[in-house]
């Protein structure tokens, strides 16, 4: 038994292959220094949570079970530990004008209180990170951005915001983030000791608001990576043991269980939202990952414009979505064939918890691309047929 | 960790039972544990002949794939059907009801102690 192969690209101390796709070792940095604590460590190790090596950071994969994990947020709510990823505070009368040049979307016209998902592009116009950007001033904005991703974003942000009246900012080691998922996540944030909030209830998705906890002031957007309603909260990085705990006491009636890495990758792939590092990557345009609506080109002048006007190649791969019968999942760089010919690749893959059958994302020549081609995915020696299907796999009912 | 005395154990993280020619063969809960929760198992035929140390089946979990290896050499007497329909069972019983395979054994392949798979899985 054991040596699992590729998605565990990881292993951690232990030896344990540590079952994260959301790996940095193909596309980002490589850390070989001691791996940075969440400011929720001691929390995650006193629930006996089980650790991966996540773009440098120390982060629980997975506190007992990540079926359980990933059911209770489709059916009550989940609390994650997302403190790696990065925050990154642009601040001044020139923010908004340096972000429209420094990123796909146009930033400056969003109003206070909104968030937008956005692309850091290359001078090629291809993808170095995906984010989302909040606006939490008139002159200040948010920008979130993936942990492995961190000081590409970083340098390519300063870089590109030179010249404007702003200052960027790394918060990214003194932000820690929560995300609490679910369809009860109002009701837990709702009846959190400390929490003061105006308006959560109709906060709507993609709008953030400033709150307090116990006198700190935190972020807390209707945002997320799951599928499911929920919340991400910004707090400074001294604050996250105590609101963890808060939140945790407010839970205990709502069904809410933490919840690791494991059960938010195979969330988000259910939910069809990209991950960097599998779905995008620094050799793949907007247009090939159908994330075309995220790059705005009646804006005169932004790094990798004219590398996305430039359009791709007629052969270039693209993005599809496949779902097979059976028990059998593609996974990460399994080869997609047609006639015994490789047309593609998997990007990600699981059996679906909540679906019952396998899905993938897969990056495949446009000949096969349109919905209902039949293709195989190569699952360790055996073809399994697959189905080029719409995107999201799953999709929750519209909230009342 | 459950380590069971009475079992003996490969360094590829199963458990064989022996009982006179019949070995009866799993996974251990180290190994459960790490591949997490476990949706497929893919067991050999009944009939087949297995070398010790060959590849005979696999276990996914949503996030994992590990391989199963033939700890000994001989014929495959059953696959539990159990674990077939429950993969889960692996998980909640290893040593148990999530027992993976029986073998009529030709020869053992190289299998450790308890004592010895306590102190592998402790480097």
């Amino acid at each position: 038994m054991c040596n699992s192969r590729e998605t565990l690209r990881h292993r951690n101390r232990g030896g344990v292959p540590s079952p994260i796709a959301g790996s940095v070792s193909t596309f980002g940095v490589l850390v070989t220094e001691s791996l940075k604590l969440s400011p929720l460590d001691a929390i995650h190790r006193a629930l006996g949570a089980l650790f991966t090596d996540f773009a440098g950071w120390d982060m629980p994969v997975r506190y007992s079970s990540d079926l359980a994990e990933h059911h209770a947020v489709r059916t009550a709510a989940g609390i994650f530990d997302l403190s790696h990823m990065a925050e990154i505070y642009m601040v001044g009368p020139g923010a908004g004008a340096a972000l429209d040049f420094a990123l796909s979307g146009t930033l400056s016209n969003i109003p206070l209180g909104r968030a937008k998902y956005s692309l850091l592009l290359n001078d090629e116009g291809c993808i170095l990170d995906d984010l989302v950007v909040y606006r939490t001033g008139d002159e200040e904005f948010l920008v979130v951005a993936n942990a492995g991703n961190r000081f590409v974003a970083v340098e390519a942000i300063r870089e590109r915001a030179r010249g404007f009246e702003c200052v960027v900012r790394d918060d990214s080691d003194s932000v820690a983030l929560v995300a609490i998922q679910g369809p009860n996540s109002f009701d837990i944030l709702d009846n959190i000791d400390g929490l003061e909030v105006d308006g959560l209830a109709e906060l709507g998705y993609y709008r953030c608001l400033s709150a307090t906890f116990r006198g700190t002031a935190v972020l807390i957007g209707r945002t997320g990576y799951t599928g499911e309603d929920g919340f991400e909260l910004y707090i400074p990085a001294t604050d996250a043991a105590e609101f963890w705990r808060a939140a945790t006491v407010a839970g205990e009636t709502r069904g809410l269980q933490a919840c690791g890495l494991a059960c938010r990758d195979t969330l988000r792939l259910e939910a069809g939202m990209p991950l960097y590092g599998h779905e995008l990557n620094s050799f793949l345009k907007p247009v090939q990952v159908n994330a075309a609506r995220a790059v705005d080109l009646t804006k005169d002048n932004f790094v990798g414009r004219d590398g996305v006007t430039a359009g791709v190649s007629a052969g270039a791969a693209v993005l599809v979505g496949l779902r097979s019968d059976g028990k059998r999942a593609g996974r990460a760089d399994y080869a997609v064939q047609s006639n015994g010919r490789t047309i593609g690749t998997v990007t990600s893959g699981a059996l679906s918890p909540t679906l019952g059958y396998p899905i993938a994302f897969a990056l495949v020549e446009p000949d096969f691309a349109k919905l209902g081609t039949v293709v195989d995915i190569d699952v360790r020696g055996t073809a399994i047929p697959a189905t080029v299907v719409s995107l999201p796999f799953y999709s929750r009912k519209a909230r009342a | 960790m459950s380590i069971p005395a009475e079992l003996q154990y490969t360094s590829e993280h199963e458990w064989v039972r022996i009982d006179g020619d019949l070995a009866v063969v799993g996974i251990t809960q180290y190994a459960a544990d790490a591949l997490g929760d476990i949706v497929f198992v893919d067991l050999p035929k009944v009939g087949k002949a297995i070398t010790a140390g060959s590849v005979v089946g696999e276990a996914e979990s949503t996030k994992s794939v590990g391989e199963l290896f033939a700890p000994v050499s001989g014929d495959i007497v059953e696959a539990n059907q159990s674990v077939v329909d429950s993969p889960e069972l692996v998980n909640s019983d290893p040593y148990g009801t999530g027992w993976l395979f029986s073998v009529r054994v030709s020869s053992l392949g190289d299998l450790i102690s308890a004592d010895a798979y306590a102190a592998l899985i402790a480097e």
